[in-house]
């Protein structure tokens, strides 16, 4: 990241965005020039256009699939920090939970969202294979974090009689700050993996009306064109909630943290 | 001669592992003194500190305070790193201590900005510990041992990770900080030279297990400056120290 800063915005942006614009008009042109027909493979202004045109469907379903995600998210990152706060500090609870939460983590999500879809409505196992597929990051990051405490520090508490509140609070979660900001990068955008692998769970037999629910109905009905929009939008969502997340812990250790120093030369 | 501060009576040390820190060390230290604990590794040395501070649990023995006060209240303890919170500006560092006594920022703020002055450190006080030197660094530990205005401060080798010049410097410093606060100084070193440069007596200990071999006492006021290392006394005691400390070693010990 540091080396492509120093090269300046423009190879940074200019660089990507050319190889861009290279492959889209080469697809734009193949596609016209084979008379490829829609249903097998769409032109990217084809593509365009559908979004345009179907923009009343899909901003309902973008909706949908952006809510169940981001709250998916909230619940993963608040309840991985707080276990993970919790088993950082009592070795007794994480021997106890620990080998749980890899159970589920190691279990293929794909496969645990048709068994959710029998006990639970469809929205529902959204929200939770979200959750499912995003605490884990945080919940180790956390742990990790919670351990890596300066032990000079920690006898300079003991000194001064710190309780273990003060403790957690000016200490411990300061030292696992950039650890938990890590887990949310992981995390944040397997959120979005777990909602869509939950909607395609559910499919048409689902109530849901989310992005991935409307990519599996649109090419039941041949309307590829509707298809590679609804997966335009999901890929934006995952670059914008990667990214916001991105910032947000740029914001938050600039002052501080190696990892978001700029190297001066 | 001055009121005893504190008292170890034949203290031992063991760890868990079964190594002994500390057999039979028994020492006094006398309000106002600047006492330096000077030995090899592992001869139990910041081992006694710690245990002066509460840090950790003696063995056996006891350690007494015959002048009253409590051990903890009255402690400002300065270990081999700097320590700091590489997330807190300079203040925020020194503020700690207070924060943990309960003190609000602006009722701290005087007794911060004092103690950065006097390390001479207030033009920088709004500054993260990374962007400050190895020296500096450990100025703004200094500061915040001293914030709470301890009557003892403890030091474990604060200055084995500097160059000499910086050193050099911050011992000077330190003896100036001593007058100012008017504060007991114990001081851990393996140097020869920085001990008997600081303090008014040196307790010189041998390793496995950690004990007292010599106690020199260093006849020479305060305050001192570098003229004091061209003195006769400096190098006679320099030498008593020296040889104190070598005779107590066995030819396999290192240093």
């Amino acid at each position: 990241m540091r080396s492509l800063a120093q090269t300046g915005a423009a190879a940074r942006f200019g660089l990507p965005l050319l190889l861009a614009a290279a492959i889209l008009g080469w697809w734009e042109w193949g596609v016209w020039y084979y008379s490829i027909p829609p249903y097998s493979l769409p032109s990217p202004s084809g593509i365009i256009a559908a979004l345009i045109r179907d923009w009343p469907v899909l901003s309902v379903s973008l909706w949908v699939t952006l809510q169940t995600t981001l709250a998916g998210m909230a619940l993963a990152f608040a309840g991985g920090v707080a276990l993970g706060v919790l088993l950082g500090m009592v070795k007794t609870a994480e021997n106890m939970l620990f080998p749980y939460a890899v159970v589920l983590q190691v279990t293929p999500i794909i496969a645990i969202a048709p068994i959710l879809l029998i006990y639970f409505p469809a929205p529902t196992v959204v929200l939770l294979t979200a959750f499912l597929v995003t605490y884990f990051p945080v919940l180790s990051n956390t742990i990790t974090g919670m351990r890596s405490t300066d032990r000079g520090l920690e006898a300079l508490f003991d000194l001064y009689g710190a309780n273990a509140w003060r403790r957690i609070t000016l200490l411990k979660l300061k030292t696992a700050l950039p650890y938990i900001l890590t887990g949310f990068r992981i995390g944040g955008p397997l959120a979005l993996i777990g909602a869509v692998v939950a909607e395609i769970a559910a499919g048409t037999a689902g109530a849901g009306s989310g992005l991935a629910y409307r990519i599996i109905e649109s090419t039941y009905r041949l309307n590829v064109p509707r298809a590679f929009a609804a997966l335009l939008l999901l890929s934006i969502m995952g670059i914008i909630i990667f990214y916001t997340i991105v910032f947000i812990s740029h914001l938050m250790l600039k002052d501080w943290h190696e990892s978001a120093m700029q190297k001066e030369r | 001669m001055s009121r005893t501060l504190i008292s170890l009576v034949h203290i031992r040390k063991e760890f868990a592992n079964g190594t002994v820190a500390l057999d039979d060390f028994s020492m006094d230290v006398r309000e106002g003194e600047f006492l330096s604990l000077l030995g090899p590794s592992g001869c139990g040395k910041s081992t006694a500190l710690r245990l002066i501070a509460g840090l950790a649990d003696v063995s056996a023995g006891a350690i007494t305070w015959p002048s009253g006060g409590s051990a903890r209240s009255g402690i400002g303890f300065v270990f081999q790193e700097p320590t700091l919170m590489p997330w807190a500006s300079v203040i925020d560092n020194v503020y700690l201590p207070l924060k943990l006594k309960g003190l609000s920022r602006t009722e701290a703020m005087p007794r911060i900005m004092d103690t950065l002055a006097l390390v001479g450190l207030a033009d920088f006080a709004k500054v993260y510990p990374r962007e400050l030197s190895g020296g500096m660094k450990m100025r703004v530990s200094i500061a915040r041992a001293l914030v709470t205005e301890p009557k003892l401060l403890l030091m474990d080798e604060p200055f084995a990770a500097l160059d000499e010049i910086t050193r050099f410097k911050l011992n000077d410093d330190i003896l100036r900080l001593k007058e100012a606060r008017n504060v007991t100084v114990i001081f851990v070193t393996h140097s020869v030279y920085e001990s008997v440069y600081l303090s008014s007596r040196i307790i010189v200990m041998a390793a496995r297990p950690g004990r007292v071999v010599a106690e020199i006492a260093v006849d020479a006021p305060y305050p001192r400056n570098e003229d004091f290392r061209a003195t006769a006394i400096y190098t006679e005691t320099c030498k008593a120290a020296s040889q104190a400390l070598h005779g107590a070693m066995a030819a396999h010990d290192h240093l």
